[in-house]
């Protein structure tokens, strides 16, 4: 240090650094005040609860809140970021009372042992759609129940259907017919997603499925003719070979914008598709080989009741679990949602008054789970699949030789 | 007597006691100078050390959604590495990632040294030009990808209709496993030129004039004066560029996810894209901890690499 450096008085100095460390107090106090999110003071008791919906869902869980004699607070988080906030939750042993999964993820989170059982609280699903269980249950414990579900059916256009004089397809046969006759200018006759994600595996299950495929061993000669259909209607001109990189909202954005007369979509793009101006939809069950039931992937979110450590809040949270399943709360959830209720009959009477989701309700009472055989290992099926999808469309090989590689591959 | 003059012992400065005054000083030196790199230093190490400390050790274990509920992780060797070696996606994407950050870097550079050499002129509007070149780099990387995903899309995307214009028939810029990382290195291309062109303007500007005088007079203009005169004056500020460029290039992941997903096919797939798949969509972070460790060696390699070259330099 060179002794000609000026420097300032010890007490300026001495001042300055008492004002700087003052400074900071607000801020570490700032810091150290909670998450910020509105805690009950005194009084009820109070169920958090997380989910991935938006706000007009709200009402419901409010609703069965005072039913069970607790306040809520509800947590929404975004689609794609539930499953690592659950794991971070899991770590830190901070999950919610109630947490809602995408019914695939149900078995994962449960082999974890983050769930409780739900016959502890007198729930069952033994009215609901088989698939429910299906999905739901691992080991034989049932860790979730679903109130509502949905699936995936063909939607067309009708006045393009009916300008061509065509009929919707029940067999492939009809259905590659169809799409040939119904492509036209810049409209494809068919349209679904084959993105190389969890979304594109979804959509192709229904065809995969009926036909006999298993997601055990993908390399069989029905899940061959089954990805067969998808490349011959590629290859007829029938399908876009953009189909590749469309999520299923693209594939929605392409039937509304009159680009695809058919597509494969589910009821949850029934808000979009009813603003779309000028549109006139319906919808049927997916095609099968042979005109036999449709085996569809079962969609849908299940609620759980996390392992929290706090038994009486647990239990409040089963009997939470326990009304929103009910079949009076599986109607209301069903107006908000879109989708239709897994009760039976409950399912049956909601199809009479809406007709628009009538096809759904008949496919889902033999849909299928996508984790009903494999459980926790059902993601690396699923990316199988999907990859076997993308190598067939692109022409990187043949269907059974792409079946092959996908199954052989173990990432 | 002259041996010991021989071995004079150094001159040290004599042990004089310290007045008090004086220790005091030198110790609050001492702890200034340690006050400024102690936070850095907590930060660099919590921050970065303690991650990829961990990261080592968690493509050693068999990590997935379990661990985070029950802490455990069962210690499993070198299986992970075993099984991301095997595996052909692996090899897929080390070809890729080596493709792609050649590809990029080598068009970025010379597109962006082009550009560079260009804006030496000053003409009217060419500050506010150099200004508007700077936007690609602004704009957040996601929301770029997804407008260029609509702009290469084969059937309705802009790019085609303009070449629809000339007569091209669509080209399937995302779809065909072959065209996608192409069109993906074409769109990091564009995002890469802002950065290389500022930095080579500036690397350009400290060239003195009177070199490029002194070259004419010897006949050295155009192409001559560029190899002789510019190259060599720029070349640290080009190894920086290149150096910072790979090293950015090699750890892309936004772009990449944003416009293809890995796909069509894994054509896409580099070890970046790879190793955030296995992790967040898999759950199978031992596995993904693995390729991501490869991929911090390729980087230390190259870094190395660029150590041994630029001590080079400076020894000469």
């Amino acid at each position: 240090m060179k002794p000609g450096f000026h420097s300032p008085s010890r007490r300026t100095r001495a001042l300055v650094g008492a004002v700087a460390a003052a400074a900071t107090i607000p801020l570490v106090l700032a810091g150290c005040s909670g998450s910020g999110s509105a805690s009950t003071s005194g009084g009820g008791k109070t169920l958090t609860i997380e989910d991935y919906y938006d706000a007009n869902y709200d009402p419901v869980y409010e609703q069965c809140a005072e039913e069970v004699g607790a306040e809520v607070e509800i947590n929404h988080v975004a689609g794609a970021g539930l499953i690592s906030k659950v794991l971070q939750q899991a770590s830190s042993r901070t999950l919610p009372d109630v947490l809602m999964l995408d019914n695939p993820d149900v078995q994962q989170i449960a082999a974890s042992g983050a769930l409780s059982d739900l016959a502890d609280y007198g729930l069952d699903a033994d009215d609901d759609v088989p698939g429910v269980k299906g999905a739901n249950t691992y080991e034989g414990t049932l860790y979730g129940l679903q109130p509502n579900t949905n699936s995936i059916a063909l939607y067309y256009n009708k006045k393009l259907l009916a300008d061509a004089g065509v009929q919707p397809p029940k067999t492939w046969d009809e259905l590659k017919t169809a799409a040939k006759t119904l492509t036209k200018g810049s409209t494809y006759g068919f349209a679904m997603s084959n993105i190389n994600t969890y979304e594109g595996t979804w959509q192709f299950l229904p065809f995969f499925w009926s036909n006999g495929g298993d997601e055990q061993d993908i390399a069989t000669p029905e899940a061959a003719q089954a990805l067969q259909l998808v490349k011959d209607l590629q290859d007829d001109g029938s399908l876009s070979k953009s189909s590749i990189n469309w999520a299923q909202a693209d594939v929605n954005n392409q039937f509304i914008a009159g680009k695809a007369a058919m597509m494969i979509n589910g009821p949850w793009q029934l808000p979009a598709l009813k603003e779309a101006k000028d549109l006139e939809f319906d919808s049927v069950p997916i095609p099968t080989r042979t005109g036999s039931e449709t085996v569809a992937p079962l969609g849908g979110e299940a609620f759980t009741v996390p392992q929290t450590g706090d038994q009486e809040k647990m239990q409040l949270a089963g009997e939470f679990v326990g009304c929103l399943n009910t079949d009076k709360m599986q109607a209301v959830l069903a107006g908000v949602s879109g989708n239709v209720p897994t009760n039976i009959e409950v399912g049956k009477a909601w199809a009479e008054d809406h007709a628009d989701v009538a096809s759904f309700v008949t496919t889902v009472q033999t849909a299928r789970a996508r984790t009903g055989e494999l459980g926790p290992d059902w993601p690396k099926a699923a990316t199988k699949i999907y990859t076997a999808v993308q190598l067939a469309l692109t022409g990187k090989a043949d269907p059974e030789a792409a079946l092959e590689q996908a199954q052989s591959q173990d990432q | 007597m002259s041996a010991s003059t021989q071995i004079r012992p150094r001159a040290t400065t004599p042990a004089a006691p310290l007045r008090p005054g004086q220790r005091r000083a030198r110790v609050r030196t001492g702890i200034t100078r340690w006050a400024f790199v102690v936070p850095a230093a907590l930060f660099v190490a919590v921050f970065f050390g303690y991650p990829v400390v961990k990261n080592i050790l968690m493509s050693f274990q068999d990590y997935t959604t379990k661990t985070f509920f029950t802490g455990e992780a069962p210690w499993v060797g070198l299986a992970n590495y075993v099984s991301v070696f095997q595996s052909s996606v692996f090899t897929t994407s080390v070809v890729n990632t080596a493709l792609f950050t050649a590809g990029s870097i080598v068009l970025q550079f010379v597109i962006g040294l082009g550009l560079a050499l260009f804006f030496r002129r000053h003409f009217p509007l060419s500050g506010f030009l150099r200004g508007l070149l700077l936007l690609p780099w602004l704009l957040p990387l996601i929301a770029s990808s997804a407008v260029w995903k609509w702009l290469l899309d084969q059937d309705s995307g802009a790019l085609n209709q303009l070449l629809g214009v000339v007569g091209i028939a669509p080209v399937p810029w995302l779809v065909s496993p072959s065209l996608a990382l192409i069109a993906v290195i074409g769109v990091n291309v564009w995002l890469g030129i802002p950065f290389n062109t500022t930095i080579l303007y500036s690397g350009l500007q400290s060239v003195p004039p009177e070199l490029y005088e002194a070259g004419s007079l010897d006949g050295a203009t155009g192409f001559k004066a560029f190899w002789y005169i510019t190259w060599p004056s720029i070349r640290s500020v080009v190894s920086v560029v290149v150096v910072l460029g790979v090293v950015y290039t090699l750890k892309v992941v936004d772009i990449i996810l944003g416009l293809t997903g890995g796909g069509p096919a894994n054509s896409t797939q580099t070890l970046a894209t790879n190793a955030y798949h296995q992790s967040f969509i898999n759950f199978q972070f031992g596995i993904g901890a693995a390729v991501s460790n490869v991929l911090i060696v390729a980087s230390f390699v190259f870094a190395m690499v660029y150590i041994v070259i630029s001590r080079k330099a400076v020894d000469e």
